[in-house]
């Protein structure tokens, strides 16, 4: 026998109690997990933002497009160092169900753009400039239809079609985009502009959006007032911003996922640490002339603290960690599912130390009282008189 | 007698304070227990039987006087020197066994032996040779709910003796036993007596039972009665 197995003894000398313990902590946990997930993923994009990358959009609109000819002008703006453009083509593979993101994009500057994001071997990144019909295309995507390197895809459009009536482009995979960081999501293939340019039936020589970086971050109004005014009282105006607010205002539509995590997660925390803390030190108090027969023994008041501590740690992560653990199944599998809509939902080693830090405290304050009290306890008192 | 006495009380005073009143339990007591003796203590209900066990362990604390166990003053030493001088010195049985629910007999025992430097295998020879010693060997992996109450005063005997101390205060450990099994509980006492050289202290309300022992004292209005010869 040791302090540990004592511990655990305790805490399961009543089982059921123990168990429906356990399991309310569990579903805390569960729903900690999932939550801070979804919350991760929404503010992803955010977080990952440059801060010295500005995105160009149509003022009316974000949908709205722009002259390709946008792209030579801003490149010459003081302040610019690098600028690219992109196109969305509303794409799915075989069935309109798949929705897919797909860019047409400008190759070189993208990829340069987007360097401390993505992962492209050399050589592929090379084959995606030369090859004309060449994709880019997500390592997320590529597992999920089986892609390799190689392959000619046919990528349908849900808004364009081409000059010769299809709605299909036929792409050669030239190469498998990674994520250089794990939030960052790679559930998308990117194509040629040039391509798609050419073979579009209309909307020639315009593009969706710009991104650009700046010489530096402090530039950035700066630069953003300049473009914007350099295309004033044109027949394309333009807004420009940093990525993180247009992310952000992207995201704000979604409502604020963060207030709903803390709201639910803290209503279900204070509930099960009552609800816990309560049946701590009911459990103690029916143990008081235990603790009074150990202190009798000789076990000093530190000790006893430190298993009434221990048994609510215990508890917490007893119910915490497999509680984390379908939170992860649980994100796991929605992962796939929502992968268009929210991606990048995980249990990232952040949310992980941070349940792990939360059970640790659960259970210092639902053993705090009990374990004070034990370590208190007078031992005439607690035997009582006979 | 009085070098080698294993525990000395001298002037020991004890008052407990209900509300407004004060009761006074002890009013300067002596007391000299020789080692290897075991002494019954008998008198009315509320006399300061249990609190006098409580002193003598280290349990409860004295509001004057002296009490010395083994040589060491024990009214002198802090919370934690007193817990770990019970742990050495004193084995405690009590009348309802005060065995931990949740674990074996075996566990139970052993309990006490957590707090040495002992290794498993060690804990576990002491463990067994204590079952020996009060005839439970086989019942060693039984829960105290799967005993008899005899069999639970036997495993809290063994806790008791487990680490060897030299001194066993017991409070009426038959108190809750039929007469036949209070009687084997009292001829294992008196092993432990006779052939350990334990020294026992035993409260109890039964004659019969303090016939076990080698003398009795009587406490009635916190003095000793018809013991004055007992007294140092
Ligand atoms: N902690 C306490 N607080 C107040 N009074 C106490 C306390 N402990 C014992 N007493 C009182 O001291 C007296 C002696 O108690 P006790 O030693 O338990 O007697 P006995 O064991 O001889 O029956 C009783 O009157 C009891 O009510
Ligand atoms: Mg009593």
């Amino acid at each position: 026998m040791n302090d540990f197995l004592l511990i655990f003894k305790n805490l399961f000398r009543k089982k059921l109690r123990a168990i429906l313990m356990i399991v309310s902590i569990l579903i805390a946990f569960a729903i900690f997990g999932v939550l801070a997930g979804f919350e991760r993923a929404f503010n992803a994009g955010q977080d990952l933002a440059a801060a010295d990358r500005l995105v160009t959009v149509n003022k009316i609109n974000f949908t709205q497009p722009l002259p390709i000819a946008y792209y030579n002008r801003i490149q010459s703006i003081e302040g610019v160092a690098d600028v690219t453009h992109a196109n969305w083509f509303g794409g799915y593979y075989q069935d309109p169900k798949n929705f897919t993101v797909v860019l047409a994009i400008e190759p070189a500057s993208y990829l340069k753009i987007f360097a401390s994001e993505f992962e492209v071997a050399p050589d592929q990144a090379d084959a995606f400039v030369r090859e004309r019909t060449g994709a880019l295309v997500g390592e997320t995507l590529a597992a999920k239809w089986g892609w390799k390197v190689g392959d000619r895809i046919p990528i349908a459009s849900s808004i364009f079609s081409q000059k010769n009536g299809s709605s299909t482009w036929d792409f050669t995979i030239t190469g498998i985009l990674k994520a250089a960081k794990p939030q960052i999501d790679t559930n998308f293939m990117l194509f040629q502009y040039a391509y798609f340019d050419e073979t579009r039936s209309f909307g020639k020589d315009t593009i969706g959006w710009l991104i650009l970086r700046t010489t530096s971050a402090a530039l950035n109004d700066q630069v953003a007032d300049r473009i914007d005014q350099m295309f004033a009282n044109s027949s394309y105006e333009t807004a420009t911003d940093t990525e993180k607010a247009f992310n952000k205002a992207f995201v704000a539509q979604l409502g604020n996922i963060a207030l709903i995590v803390l709201l639910v997660v803290g209503a279900a925390f204070v509930t099960i640490l009552m609800i816990v803390g309560n049946t701590m030190v009911m459990s103690v108090r029916e143990r008081t002339r235990e603790i009074g027969v150990m202190k009798t023994l000789g076990f000093p008041g530190g000790r006893i603290l430190r298993l009434v501590l221990g048994e609510s740690i215990l508890l917490a992560l007893l119910g915490g960690l497999p509680g984390l653990g379908i939170a992860w199944l649980i994100a796991m599998a929605m992962r796939e599912s929502l992968a268009n809509f929210v991606p990048g939902i995980a249990i990232t080693p952040e949310i992980a130390g941070a349940a792990l830090l939360l059970m640790l405290a659960l259970g210092l304050i639902t053993g705090l009282v009990p374990a004070l009290n034990a370590m208190r306890l007078k031992i005439a008192d607690a035997l009582g008189r006979s | 007698m009085a070098d080698d006495a294993l525990v000395r009380l001298s002037g020991l005073s004890k008052r407990f304070v209900k509300g407004q009143e004060t009761i006074t339990i002890f009013d300067r007591l002596d007391l000299a227990i020789p080692a290897g003796d075991f002494v019954a203590v008998m008198g009315p209900s509320g006399s300061g039987k249990t609190t006098l066990l409580n002193l003598l362990g280290g349990i409860d604390r004295a509001d004057e006087g002296e009490i010395q166990i083994a040589g060491q003053r024990i009214d002198q030493l802090a919370e934690s020197e007193l817990a770990r001088f019970r742990a050495a010195h004193v084995g405690f049985i009590f009348q309802f066994y005060n065995l931990m629910p949740m674990l074996t007999a075996a566990q139970n025992v052993e309990l006490p032996l957590l707090l040495t430097k002992l290794g498993r295998q060690q804990r576990k020879s002491h463990v067994a040779t204590a079952l020996e010693v009060v005839n439970l060997g086989d019942r060693a992996k039984h829960y105290p709910r799967e005993m008899s109450g005899g069999q639970q005063q036997r495993v809290a005997i063994a806790r008791a003796i487990v680490s060897d101390p030299q001194l066993l205060l017991c409070d009426e450990p038959t108190g809750d036993l039929d007469r036949a099994t209070a009687d084997e509980i009292l001829a294992t006492l008196q092993t432990l007596n006779r052939e350990l050289g334990k020294t026992i202290v035993m409260v109890t309300h039964d004659p019969a039972a303090a016939k076990f022992a080698r003398r009795t004292l009587h406490l009635d209005k916190g003095r000793f009665v018809d013991a004055a010869d007992l007294a140092a």
